[in-house]
């Protein structure tokens, strides 16, 4: 007898589950999968290359219908489920349909936060989340102006992709330097600069007010100093919030996600959460590595193998051409933290290593991010650098090189 | 000036007095060749004298006469000059005035500084900074033969089947001969020993290193007469031409403690059967003999065992002193210094005098001996001498307790300095400074160390207003009113003089005659050959006293009873090192000229301190530390350099290092003005110091297209091809780097700086680019660093941030510090070369890389590496 899953929601957390299910092809499992965009899994991430016209659509499709054919995965797309019923282990959709469950695994990722400010609502006023709201800004060009609400990594690779396309774009952010949660202030200004430079007009410290409209569509964006930027499409990308609604109809324990253990477990030992919608540990996840970790570890869990998800540190790179950054761990200054400091202003190259205890924690990289993925290594190995350390900022083969030279 | 001419000269630096072909580029630098046809070098050039065309750029020249710092004409210039020397000899006597001179005089020069100081100002007080280099050889020749004369030629060297080396590390102080040695040793098998407290690159040919005791040269020698005699070695008929033999042997025997040596008994012994059972011994002596409170008997030590034997004189045999400047020989002949009168002749003898006054016709004449160089200072500091002009020498640097003297002359009341550069510690002294014509530009003669007198012939136009020394000193003889007397045109009238002279002295039965040459014409003098004096009716060169024929009263040599004196200075709980001295091979004096020279710059970048290794783990001193080295008379900062080339309670640091290039490498600051009481020549390598570990908050190592200007403890800087490189070092680190970099680089804002910092750690790299080219850059560590100084040194302009990691990019092998000068080859070059692909032998690394192939200096050095090489190998 195989076991019924059922699986709400076909984000990259989802997919990459049925990746690992399906490998062995060995009928354990009857999937159903559910979805509410009227499609299988895509790279979300890669949403702006398209964007930017580096790819199309089809290249970033992972999941096709044929991929879920060939694994007998039985699809509901472009519907939504209306109640779950714990006691009997059915899943209702909107549309009345009925599936019984063994396990359920729930996926439903995040919803864009939208501000609730005035005029929010008009017509011209949207996130930065899937396919449809990537076409509406690909058609935008050279005589539109947009404004992007948030300078993070979602709202700068919109902001870039557009201009890209001759679109004048300005980006709005509250804070005093961009990707703030990413990067220092140096590492943002110089961000800042590739990104002027690229004519992306930058607006730090600034408190959106309104949104303005006209008959009934937006028209600008006006600021608590008085400043009004005329658009003709807000884009909204100020942060996520784990779409827990379905979980919580259910009656599943919530916090700011949908709370899991160690194996993903909700608080019914039946249902499973992996991905954007769950808490774990009281954290809460926007970034693709640590989802693919809890879609193994789930995929372990169900196979009946031991696994447990670990928080580790977490690495980002912008998908900006030209402005390559990389961030990773905890940068923010300590009493015990130790900087290494790189600085190349006129060549555009920054690098900052955090240390405590002889060991990295977190590293900024702008400008040239060849040796991040080694330092991004290290940080989540905890390995000492000691004797590594007048030339961990240059990477691997310049260590090795360092050390022969000490020896000679 | 004809470019592109090649003109016969002979190489500025060492008393080997090498001949060159000079042929001008067109760029104002000189392709140098060696001549073959010079009798010195047959063709051979040193490291030092084939990067000659490095050292002739006019970057550091002096153009203009200067007073107070500005800029005057010469009318003005020695207006002053002529109006001060006369006016303090009117007030204060003849006695108050002082000339201080140098080896790097052509004679003709000397000739005239000589002639205005002893003749017409009527003072003695001219002495010359061979007084630091030879003086001893002069009183030990003097006092044996009669007159300071050199029995041999080179060519013994050549026809010796041993070669004892005393004091001397020929291979880097006279490659050339070192290489004349080491070919002969090739064809003949020519055995070498090295008598030296350290161990050299001389010793790495040699059968024997005799590591004595500094200054137990004497008790050696003592030892090595009465085995003479013992042996029954005595030549009995050459004893004929010699007094004193009784006195010597009996005074040897009673003070035969060899224990002063610290020598094992069996290496005493291998020395003295091997000198014994060779009739052809040359024994070559330098600086490690002269330089000693004891310099002149250890001359006379030596050189009793020669008159002993009668190795003297004949083909492959005689002591042979080898001396340090390239004319430090015509000196002492002219009678550059301050206890001989002129060609030999001497100051206190009344007929010598009247002869000497009526050919120059001049008067007063001095009766005594003028101030040898350390009482001339001690006279400048207490205000005796308040008139010195100072030639072509850096006293505030060489004089032993450096510091000292350095005051004296700045509070002088008058100083003046004749040089090629305002740039020396000296020449910032001067209230007066003269510029004069330098080596390729200026014409005359020099005689090294075997006699050979031989033209420098200007090859390059003289530079702005400089002049040649000799009409310089003419032209103030002529301001002071001796008008008839210095009215000289060419060098070549000075030459003629000088040779007529010579024919003077010659009556009275001195050895140095060149009388024939008196009569030449001028067209003669231009072309005239290497030739070693005498040059009489009745005598061309060759060897003295192989039948006799000394130069006292009775024609008779004399032997010496001579006994060992150790150094003045004694070790002690406080001092408790014996601190020796002496030079690298790559450079040369102060390093006005070599330092210059990029590829002389590259081999030894840094003044150090040799230490040996139990020593150093006792101070708890690791090799690359900075260490201080404190004497009762100074204090210097030297980088450690941990070897077992010294025995345990000695150090070594090398001279050349001056306020210019290192401040705290000023090592004759340490030095104490004790000197040989018959000579007056300082003991400069028997101080005694304490050595301590230098706790240095930082160590930096900085890079730069253009001059550096570092202000903290300690900093060395040398010449790069890319402009230069320091290392520094300081107690206390600036607050911000990029503020005291760009003080130091003299860069202002706008300069984009490049950094790496770790502030926990006290890193901190800072490189610097002008209209994005890098420019210089800083490196800081609070440990000394191992980084890649030579390919840092090279400034690659479009480097990008990993030139902060100190590295060479990965791709690019780093070739290490130079160990070949000529042809650039790094020591990890060799080295690799050695591990991967076999080599086994100097001349193998020479078909594989070409490095010692050239001027040869660096063999000893290539044989050391293959050496440690073979050592790690065995021990793997």
């Amino acid at each position: 007898m195989s076991q019924k899953i059922v699986v709400i929601g076909a984000g990259m957390a989802s997919g990459r589950l049925l990746d690992h299910l399906t490998e062995a092809d060995d009928g354990v499992f009857d999937i159903t999968l559910i979805n509410a965009e009227p499609r299988g899994t895509y790279n979300r991430i890669m949403l702006s290359p398209v964007l930017a016209g580096e790819k199309t659509y089809e290249q970033i499709v992972t999941h096709d219908d044929v991929w879920y054919r060939d694994r007998g995965i039985t699809c509901h797309f472009g519907t939504k489920v209306d109640d779950i019923d714990r006691t009997a282990k059915v899943v209702s959709l909107i549309d009345g349909t009925q599936i019984a469950y063994d396990l359920l695994v729930i996926a439903t990722g995040s919803n864009p936060f939208i501000i609730p400010m005035p005029g929010h609502d008009l017509e011209g006023v949207i996130a930065y989340r899937d396919l449809e709201d990537t076409q509406k800004m690909m058609d935008m060009g050279p005589d539109n102006q947009v404004v992007v609400i948030g300078g993070g990594l979602l709202g700068l690779e919109a902001a870039a992709g557009m201009a890209l396309r001759g679109v004048d774009v300005t980006v709005v952010h509250l804070m005093g330097h961009l990707m703030e949660r990413q990067l220092d202030p140096e590492a943002g200004a110089l961000l800042r600069a590739s990104l002027e430079e690229k004519g992306i007009s930058v607006c730090l410290e600034a408190q959106s007010q309104k949104i303005l409209g006209r008959d009934g569509k937006v028209s600008a964006l006006k600021l608590a100093d008085g400043t009004e930027l005329p658009c003709d499409l807000l884009v909204m990308a100020v942060g996520i919030r784990p779409n827990v609604g379905i979980g919580q109809k259910a009656g599943l324990e919530t916090g700011r996600g949908i709370k899991v253990d160690d194996q993903m477990r909700t608080s019914d030992p039946d249902i499973f959460a992996i991905g954007e919608c769950t808490e774990h540990q009281g954290a809460i996840f926007g970034l693709v590595a640590p989802l693919f970790d809890q879609a193994k570890v789930l995929a372990d869990t169900l196979k009946g193998q031991a696994a447990e998800f670990k928080q580790k540190s977490l690495s980002t790179k912008l998908k900006v051409t030209g402005c390559d950054l990389f961030s990773a761990g905890d940068f923010e200054a300590g009493e015990t933290r130790e900087d290494i400091v790189l600085r190349d202003p006129s060549r555009g190259v920054y690098r900052r290593l955090v240390l405590e205890d002889n060991k990295l924690v977190g590293a900024v990289f702008y400008g040239d991010t060849s040796e991040s993925s080694w330092v991004f290594n290290l940080i989540q190995e905890g390995t000492d650098v000691t004797n590594l350390r007048d030339a961990l900022v240059f990477g691997p083969a310049f260590v090795e090189h360092s050390a022969e030279l000490e020896q000679s | 000036m004809t470019q592109g001419k090649t003109i016969r000269s002979t190489c500025p630096y060492c008393g080997v007095g090498c001949g060159v072909l000079l042929t001008p580029d067109g760029q104002g630098g000189l392709d140098v060749k060696g001549d073959p046809n010079h009798p010195a070098n047959l063709g051979r050039l040193c490291s030092k004298g084939s990067a000659l065309g490095e050292t002739v750029g006019l970057g550091e020249r002096l153009l203009r006469p200067r007073m107070g710092g500005l800029d005057v004409s010469w009318d003005t210039a020695l207006s002053k000059v002529a109006a001060k020397f006369k006016e303090t000899i009117e007030t204060h006597g003849p006695d108050s005035a002082a000339f201080y001179v140098s080896g790097q005089l052509l004679t003709e020069d000397y000739y005239v500084a000589n002639k205005l100081m002893k003749g017409f100002i009527g003072s003695a007080n001219i002495d010359t900074n061979s007084r630091l280099c030879m003086a001893s050889t002069v009183a030990g020749h003097k006092r044996a033969f009669g007159t300071d004369t050199v029995p041999g030629t080179y060519e013994d060297l050549e026809e010796a089947d041993l070669i004892v080396l005393v004091g001397s590390n020929l291979a880097w102080c006279h490659p050339v001969l070192y290489q004349r040695v080491m070919a002969a040793q090739e064809a003949r098998g020519t055995r070498i020993i090295v008598v030296d407290p350290r161990r050299t690159a001389s010793c790495d040919k040699a059968a024997l290193h005799l590591p004595l005791a500094p200054g137990s040269d004497v008790a050696l020698f003592n030892h090595l007469l009465t085995r003479i005699v013992d042996q029954g070695l005595v030549d009995d008929r050459y004893l004929t031409h010699v007094n004193g033999f009784d006195a010597a042997v009996a005074n040897a025997r009673d003070n035969n403690d060899l224990s002063v040596t610290g020598l094992p008994a069996e290496d005493i012994e291998a020395f003295c059967s091997a000198w014994l059972g060779t009739k052809k011994v040359v024994t070559i002596f330098s600086q490690g003999v002269n330089q000693s409170s004891s310099g002149a008997d250890k001359v006379n030590s030596i050189l009793n065992c020669h008159l002993a034997t009668g190795r003297i004189g004949t083909p492959g045999c005689g002591p042979f002193s080898v001396t340090g400047q390239p004319n430090a020989m015509g000196g002492r002949e002219v009678g550059g210094l301050a206890n001989m009168l002129a060609c030999h002749l001497d100051l206190e003898d009344a007929t010598h005098r009247n002869a000497v006054a009526g050919f120059w016709n001049a008067h007063d004449l001095p009766t005594k001996a003028g101030l040898k160089a350390v009482d001339m200072f001690r006279a400048v500091e207490s205000g005796q001498i308040k008139a010195l002009w100072i030639i072509h020498t850096n006293p505030a640097v060489t004089m032993p307790e450096a510091d000292r003297v350095r005051d004296a002359i700045a509070n002088c009341d008058f100083t003046v300095v004749s040089d090629i550069t305002a740039e020396t510690d000296t020449a910032r002294l001067a209230d007066v400074l003269l510029p004069a014509a330098a080596w390729g530009e200026k014409s005359g003669t020099v005689t090294n160390s075997d006699r050979t007198m031989s033209r420098q012939r200007p090859v390059l136009p003289v530079p702005g207003e400089a002049r040649a020394d000799w009409d310089i000193l003419a032209d103030v003889g002529r301001r002071m009113g001796w008008r008839e007397a210095f009215d000289y045109e060419t060098p070549a009238e000075i030459f003629f003089e000088y040779a007529a002279l010579s024919g003077v002295a010659a009556k009275f039965g001195r050895d140095f005659d060149i009388s024939a040459l008196s009569d030449i014409s001028a067209q003669e003098y231009d072309d005239l050959a290497p030739q070693k004096w005498p040059v009489s009716a009745t005598r061309q060169g060759g060897r003295f006293f192989a039948d006799g024929g000394f130069f006292h009263a009775d024609g008779k040599a004399k032997m010496l009873p001579v006994t060992h004196r150790p150094p003045e200075a004694k070790t002690e709980k406080r001092y408790p090192f014996r601190f020796n001295t002496g030079r690298v091979r790559d450079q040369w004096h102060t390093m006005t000229r070599t330092g210059l020279s990029p590829r002389l710059s590259a081999h030894i970048p840094e003044p150090y301190l040799e230490i040996h290794p139990d020593d150093a783990a006792d101070r708890n001193i690791a090799g690359e530390d900075l260490v201080h080295v404190t004497s009762p008379q100074g204090r210097a900062i030297l980088r450690a350099k941990i070897t077992d080339a010294v025995t345990t309670g000695q150090v070594f640091a090398p001279i050349h290092w001056t306020g210019e290039t290192a401040p705290s490498g000023r090592i004759d600051a340490l030095v104490d003005s004790v000197t040989d009481p018959v000579s007056g020549q300082p003991e400069s390598k028997a101080a005694v110091v304490n050595v301590t570990r230098m706790n240095a908050a930082w160590y930096g190592f900085a890079v730069s297209s253009d001059k550096i200007g570092p202000d903290c403890d300690y900093w060395a800087c040398a010449t790069t091809e890319a402009g230069s490189r320091v290392e520094m070092a300081g107690l206390k680190a600036p607050a911000d780097w990029d503020i005291a970099a760009r003080a130091m680089f003299g860069l202002d804002d706008t300069a984009e700086c490049a950094s790496l910092t770790d502030p926990a750690t006290g890193m901190a790299r800072l490189a610097y680019r002008v209209d994005g080219r890098l420019v210089a850059a800083l490196f800081v560590s609070a440990k000394p660093m191992a980084i890649m100084r030579d390919y840092l040194a090279t400034l690659p302009f479009d480097a990008d941030h990993t030139f902060l990691s100190g590295r060479a990019p990965l791709d690019m092998p780093d070739a290490g510090p130079i160990v070949c000068s000529c042809f650039g080859v790094g020591m990890n070059t060799i080295l690799n070369a050695i591990e991967n692909d076999g080599l086994l032998s100097v001349d193998q690394i020479g078909s594989a890389l070409q490095a010692g192939t050239n001027c040869g200096s660096c063999k000893p050095e290539l044989a050391e590496l293959l050496a440690s090489v073979q050592r790690k190998e065995a021990a793997e």
